[in-house]
């Protein structure tokens, strides 16, 4: 103890003189020190301020022209329920009323209540409402009802910015005469702005104000349930396994460099394999939900795989060390213990691979799932399309409706993905593991 | 500390001449080409706490993880040589590994409870091995457990918190309580009280005290007091070999070694 008491004081004595903190060394240091502390502070809130800028510039120009699409112009319309005109005869049964006629009775009404020019102001598809009422409600018939229905796109784009006046008036959508019985309409009353259910609610069209996304929204909701359904399971076993049973070897770290580069193939490579494998050699049933979640369940399987890896990797050893020094078996340590405090880094990563697949186009538009269809799929063998895909195809339509339509879309998958994304968060709070 | 006051420690507890519950017999470990353990041969019984000492790196722990083969866990450590618990080699193939791990329980350097209630901390390991047929028993089989880890009277009103909200000290002796809840013959703990501050050394070094004779104890140490205070065997590691292995009193007063005496009074390690 003694010598080491000695020891102490000696230091200097080695032929360094005491460290002058004062010295202007010294000063010069810590001023560049603090210099480049305050530079890459401001390099770091300039590179946030420019991405944020980006999201914000592209959130702001899709709401701009895309808002407006979830409202709509409509008319009213008086159309007469007459039985004869409906050709309905004596029958009343729910076939009859459904094979009625009511494209005649719209007919007539939209020319005795709005006029001659009703026809081109009018949606031709507002007949449909009228069917729905009557079986709805069969005492309507040989009553006189009043509807509200879409006014024709050109119509709604009028209503909603007025004349464009870069558009020669032989070019115009709408002439004077239409205007003029429209402003007509509008002091009757038989105007008015609502929210655009249609959008919302109705398959796609030919006709922009009959268009919605509805059918789109299920057929991206069956795809990705088909992808998550195949994805999941397989992914974390695959990563259960590679991690925690599998011997290190040559074959694994290929398996391992394989996945990872699988991640990276571009998508459209996938849906070129979903076509040859799925449609052409097992003959799966084109543009349906299931050869599309097959085909986003290969692209995303590598990302989930990978994601489910890192998040079992990074479970602390000493909780493997305790399940099996009690006498855990490897799968009860594995299953009761590692993958529940990895399941928060799984499912983050599960959804960061389901948001991207709900995003993708391009493999599915190999498999056939842009083919214009109205009705929502009703299974997962149905021909569909998705959101994006539906969002891809509007886009090409010149149509200014279309263009509108378009924008309301993207805002509308936005959502979906922020809801998602929002879901990911809570659920990894919810099962963190706080040490 | 002079080996005087060591000796008179020790002194207090002769250690028991007795039938050994585990032997090990000429056990050598390979971590790829690395010769961490050279032939160690050695018995443990059920009435003695046994120790383990000696510098970093010596074998320690690889020694350890033999007795219930946590080394069978490790990719590329390869165990030759014979252990036996009971007479049953624990090599054989008809040794069952998990139930090897039940009988022959293990505390880690580091506190590592589940990230789970304090109770299911307990109840796991009787659970998995089917030792409470009813809840009740459950029950009782927690509340013995934590009462002879000296944890119940801090814990009772809590059993449903997290293991991890316990302090260092009580997350030790929590990983004890669950190491006894399976009713092991055998602990094996290493360096159990290093991330441990004096009081809670002191209770856990009661506790092994307390459990001595009950189960099999060898404990890994770096301590000289706690290992003179606790253990009546001692065993003193060097580069993989067992250079010493006695009667706690005789090593730290009048070891046959010098390479024990140099370590035990400090001069190496
Ligand atoms: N997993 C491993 N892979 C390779 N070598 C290892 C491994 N574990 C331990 N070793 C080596 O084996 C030797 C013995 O290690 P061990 O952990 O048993 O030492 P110890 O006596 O417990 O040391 P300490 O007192 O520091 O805990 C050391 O040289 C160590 O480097
Ligand atoms: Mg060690």
């Amino acid at each position: 103890m003694s010598t080491r008491a000695e020891a102490l004081p000696a230091a200097p004595a080695s032929g360094r003189p005491p460290t002058d903190w004062k010295s202007p060394d010294m000063v010069a240091r810590v001023k560049r020190r603090y210099r480049s502390e305050t530079i890459f502070r401001f390099i770091g809130l300039a590179a946030l301020v420019f991405a944020v800028g980006f999201l914000a510039l592209l959130l702001a120009t899709m709401l701009r022209s895309g808002l407006s699409g979830f409202v709509q112009t409509q008319v009213k319309v008086s159309v007469e329920l007459d039985p004869t005109l409906l050709e309905l005869g004596s029958d009343r049964s729910g076939q009859a009323l459904l094979n009625a006629d009511y494209l005649s009775a719209y007919a007539r009404g939209l020319r005795e209540s709005l006029g001659p020019a009703g026809p081109d102001i009018a949606s031709a598809n507002g007949w449909t409402a009228l069917r729905e009422m009557v079986m709805a409600d069969p005492t309507l018939l040989g009553r006189t009802v009043e509807i509200w229905v879409p006014a024709r796109s050109a119509f709604d784009q009028y209503a909603k910015v007025g004349i464009d006046p870069d558009i020669p008036p032989e070019l115009a959508p709408v002439s004077s005469e239409q205007i003029a019985a429209f402003e007509r309409l509008s002091e009757q009353g038989r105007i008015r702005t609502s929210l655009n259910r249609t959008l919302l609610f109705s398959g796609d069209s030919t006709t922009p104000e009959a268009a919605g996304i509805w059918g789109a929204f299920i057929g991206s909701l069956l795809t990705i349930a088909v992808t998550l359904a195949l994805a999941f399971p397989v992914g974390v076993l695959s990563a259960v396994y590679l991690e925690e049973f599998a011997p290190r070897n040559r074959l694994t770290d290929f398996i391992e460099v394989s996945i990872n580069n699988l991640a990276a193939v571009p998508s459209i490579i996938f849906g070129l394999l979903g076509l040859a494998v799925f449609l052409n050699t097992m003959g799966l049933p084109r543009s349906a939900p299931l050869v599309g979640g097959l085909t986003l369940a290969l692209m995303t399987l590598p990302v989930i795989v990978i994601a489910a890896r890192a998040a079992i990797k990074s479970v602390p050893p000493s909780i493997r060390d305790a399940a099996l020094g009690i006498g855990a078996s490897r799968l009860q340590t594995v299953f009761e213990h590692v993958v529940p405090l990895a399941l928060p880094g799984i499912l983050t990563g599960t959804i960061i691979g389901v948001a991207r697949a709900l995003g993708e186009t391009a493999p599915l538009l190999m498999i056939g799932m842009r083919a214009f269809i109205v009705d929502a799929p009703r299974s997962i063998t149905d021909p569909a399309t998705v959101l994006p895909v539906q969002i891809f195809l509007w886009s090409d339509n010149v149509d200014r409706g279309f263009v509108e339509k378009t924008s309301a879309a993207i805002l509308v998958l936005l959502v979906l993905l922020l809801l998602i994304n929002g879901v990911a968060i809570y659920l990894r709070n919810k099962f963190e593991q706080k040490w | 500390m002079s080996t005087d006051t060591l000796a008179r420690i020790a002194g207090k507890q002769e250690a028991v001449d007795a039938l050994p519950l585990m032997t090990a017999r000429d056990v050598h470990v390979y971590y790829g080409q690395k010769h961490a353990l050279k032939g160690v041969s050695i018995d443990i019984t059920r009435e003695n706490v046994t120790a383990f000492i000696g510098p970093s790196g010596c074998g320690k722990s690889t020694f350890l993880r033999c007795f219930n083969r946590m080394n069978d866990t490790i990719d590329n450590a390869r165990v030759t040589g014979r252990i036996e618990l009971e007479g049953q080699d624990i090599h054989a193939p008809e040794m069952d590994v998990v139930q090897l791990r039940a009988r022959v329980g293990m505390v880690f350097q580091k506190p590592n409870p589940f990230p789970k209630s304090i109770y299911e901390n307990i109840a796991y390991g009787p659970r998995i091995h089917g030792l409470a047929a009813t809840q009740q028993e459950m029950d009782e089989i927690v509340t013995r457990s934590l009462t002879r880890a000296g944890l119940w009277d801090e814990v009772k009103d809590r059993l449903q918190d997290s293991g991890t909200a316990l302090s260092g000290g009580q997350q030790q002796r929590l990983c004890i309580a669950r190491a006894i809840a399976v009713d092991p013959e055998v602990i094996l703990m290493d360096e159990p009280c290093s991330a441990l501050d004096p009081i809670a050394t002191g209770k856990v070094e009661e506790l092994i005290d307390e459990l001595r004779g009950r189960y099999a104890i060898v404990i890994v140490t770096h301590n000289m007091q706690q290992a003179a205070r606790v253990s009546q065997k001692t065993a003193f590691f060097h580069l993989g070999d067992l250079v010493e292995y006695d009667d706690t009193s005789v090593i730290f007063t009048d070891p046959k070694e010098s390479r024990t005496r140099d370590y035990i009074t400090g001069r190496y390690g």
